[in-house]
């Protein structure tokens, strides 16, 4: 008698954890959903925004689906319309900033990948400051070094050019790669670099055949970061150069800020989403080696 | 020729000194074992003799040719840690040639031994597989035979046994011993494990505070320690240490305890200097196997103490007993019933005695 009166009311409990379980897991689900669209609305806006015509802008709200997929102010946001003087259009661009975000990124990736190698595993005295002072440019407004960047370009022969650019970003991402190398190897025991030396390795080749096979996290990390900075970079962009040299950012804004006549919201919209879509493709890209490169990392021997 | 000699060796990191003044030999096909609590400077040694540390002073030898100033690649050791240090990147293959190729052997000759070692080892079934796919048991023989191809002269090990388990640790040591005994290689080991130390050296180098305490056979260390440091380290539990003074009486030496009337008899002990003894301040000290529950020899000393504690292990059990307000431990079988806060005859084995000087705390 006691032990049915008992089960019955277990089921009574049993059914209403159920149902406070089923609310929250609905609650979560709206909060979620709710978070996620105030996240993709505006990317919602610019792509419809930039298959529309002008016509449709004009009468359309901001939301309303455009009439068919028109997709002819991409290709005036990519190629232009054609006409000689004053049609400024982002293909050259592009290609200026892969110039200089692929050799940039490439550089300061590698220079951060060995001055963390020698600040862990060749200790010297006073590599504390070293590391220090090489912080400090991870905290240094890039404003207040515009103006003996600018001298220093100029005196190398090599200011408005991609190559100027490089090494503006290349010197500035140093600090950064740094960091993240740094901080990387530190976990690696110092152990694999003896017994490198002890079977005859030396410098360098302890760096590319022992430390380099097993860096594909943090690497991974590092391009994602460096990337980013590089390629959405405005202000030594447009500090640095002008006219046919100038990177992508700087001619998108040429392009929305300097139209004469009327705005034209599609193209805008369509020239902003191609000089975001590089950094999203790494993101895509890398994000899953990056998450690969964690989960199989067996760093520890 | 010694396979190895340091001399009037000292290093220092800043301020600290690590080592000071090491002198060492070890003749062809040793095993020196160095023993020593964390921070004693052993693994430091170690270090220097592989050349991966600088030195500040003296020198090191290898086949008499000095070697302070070479390159860890050419003074033909090869080194196993305690991480194992295998390159993760690499599979077993690899890792374990990678020292020969640096070295420009020939194919054939990586290939001979290469073989030769990975069945030695019975690591010829893993050779393609990465270290992140082995067990720790496995690493370790790999770290081992990577080693071993390089046939090297001296053997350096930084405490490989510390990351394997109890079961395994026995184990591996047992096959590091084999290995020995078939290879006839000088060792250098380093280690914080007694047992380890005994079981496996031919030597054993005690280091304290950047000093070497005693360098002797492991029967030496444990019977003739030459400080208190070694005769408090080795053994478990370790040797009980009576602080007391020597007397004379009527040609007879004495041990007492001030302000008790328990008296021991020193006999047949070997001193190094038999001058002064009468009012010595001593550690008298006895190892807690060396007391017996009943008479074993002619010459056993007995004596009535108090039993205060009883610790039940197993195999055997740790009593302590009061000697005079100072706790004497002694080890005896699990099968004596001995009862608590009662006097007990006990029989000391003054033959295994020993007499440290209590202020220098060096044996007499």
């Amino acid at each position: 008698m006691q032990d049915s009166l008992k089960s019955s009311s277990y089921q009574q409990l049993e059914q209403k954890s159920k149902y406070t379980n089923m609310f929250l897991r609905w609650f979560l689900y709206f909060i979620l959903i709710l978070f996620a669209s105030y996240f993709i609305f505006p990317l919602y806006v610019m792509v419809v925004t930039s298959l529309k015509t002008m016509e449709e802008i004009r009468q359309g709200t901001l939301l309303s689906w455009p009439s068919g997929l028109n997709i002819e102010s991409w290709a005036v946001a990519w190629g232009g319309r054609g006409y000689g003087a004053g049609d400024t259009f982002l293909r050259p661009y592009f290609w200026n900033s892969i110039k200089m975000v692929v050799p940039a990124v490439f550089f300061s990736t590698f220079i951060g990948a060995m001055t963390g190698y020698v600040l862990t595993k060749w200790r010297f005295k006073g590599d504390q400051w070293v590391f220090l002072f090489l912080l400090f440019g991870c905290f240094i407004p890039f404003q207040a070094i515009l103006l003996p960047m600018a001298r220093t370009l100029g005196v190398l022969g090599i200011s408005n050019s991609v190559i100027g650019l490089v090494l503006v970003h290349t010197v500035y991402g140093i600090p950064f790669t740094t960091l993240f190398f740094r901080n990387y190897y530190i976990s690696v025991p110092i152990e694999l670099v003896k017994a490198a030396r002890i079977d005859g390795a030396g410098f360098f080749k302890i760096f590319f055949k022992i430390l380099l096979p097993i860096s594909a996290p943090i690497i991974v990390v590092t391009v994602i970061w460096q990337f980013t900075q590089i390629w959405n970079d405005f202000l030594f962009g447009s500090t640095f150069s002008f006219g046919e040299a100038a990177p992508i950012q700087v001619a998108l804004n040429n392009m929305v800020l300097s139209s004469t006549s009327v705005k034209e919201y599609n193209v805008d919209m369509a020239s902003a989403i191609i000089a975001g879509i590089p950094t999203l493709i790494v993101y895509v890209l890398a994000g899953k080696y990056f998450i690969r490169g964690l989960t199989s990392g067996a760093v520890k021997g | 020729m010694k396979t190895l000699k340091i001399e009037e060796l000292s290093k220092n990191f800043g301020s600290t000194e690590v080592l000071k003044k090491i002198n060492l030999e070890i003749d062809e096909g040793n095993f020196l074992v160095l023993l020593g609590p964390s921070g004693c400077g052993k693994s430091t040694l170690l270090n220097i003799i592989a050349g991966l540390e600088t030195i500040n002073e003296g020198d090191v030898f290898i086949d008499d040719y000095n070697v302070s100033k070479v390159e860890p690649k050419d003074r033909n050791i090869a080194m196993v840690f305690q991480s194992y240090a295998l390159y993760p990147s690499m599979n077993v293959r690899e890792n374990m040639i990678f020292g020969l190729k640096q070295a420009k052997t020939s194919k054939e000759k990586i290939q001979e031994q290469l073989e030769k070692v990975s069945k030695f080892l019975q690591v010829d079934q893993l050779l393609e597989r990465k270290p992140s796919q082995l067990s720790g048991g496995q690493r370790q023989r790999v770290a081992i035979g990577r080693a071993l191809v390089r046939e090297p002269r001296i053997f350096l090990f930084d405490e490989p046994l510390s990351n394997l388990d109890a079961k395994l640790r026995v184990e591996m040591r047992r096959e590091i011993k084999k290995l020995h005994q078939q290879l006839k290689t000088t060792v250098v080991y380093v280690t914080h494990d007694q047992t380890e130390a005994m079981s496996l050296g031919t030597n054993i180098a005690i280091m304290n505070h950047g000093v070497i305490q005693q360098n002797d056979t492991p029967e030496k260390i444990y019977n003739k320690p030459s400080n208190t440091f070694v005769a408090d380290f080795i053994g478990s539990p370790s040797m009980n240490l009576i602080k007391g003074v020597l007397k004379e009486n009527s040609g007879d030496l004495l041990f007492t305890v001030s302000g008790s009337n328990l008296e021991i008899p020193i006999k047949d002990y070997d001193f190094k200097d038999k001058s002064n003894l009468n009012n010595k301040e001593v550690f008298f000290g006895i190892r807690p196997e060396h007391i017996f529950f009943k008479k074993f020899n002619e010459s056993d000393f007995e004596i009535n103490l108090r039993a205060d504690l009883s610790e039940y292990i197993g195999h055997e059990q740790i009593m302590t007993f009061d000697y005079a307000n100072q706790e004497v431990l002694a080890k005896f079988p699990s099968t004596i019933k001995i009862d608590l806060g009662k006097d007990t005859k006990l029989y000391f084995d003054l033959t295994q005695a020993s007499l440290f000087d209590a202020q220098t705390e060096e044996r007499i």
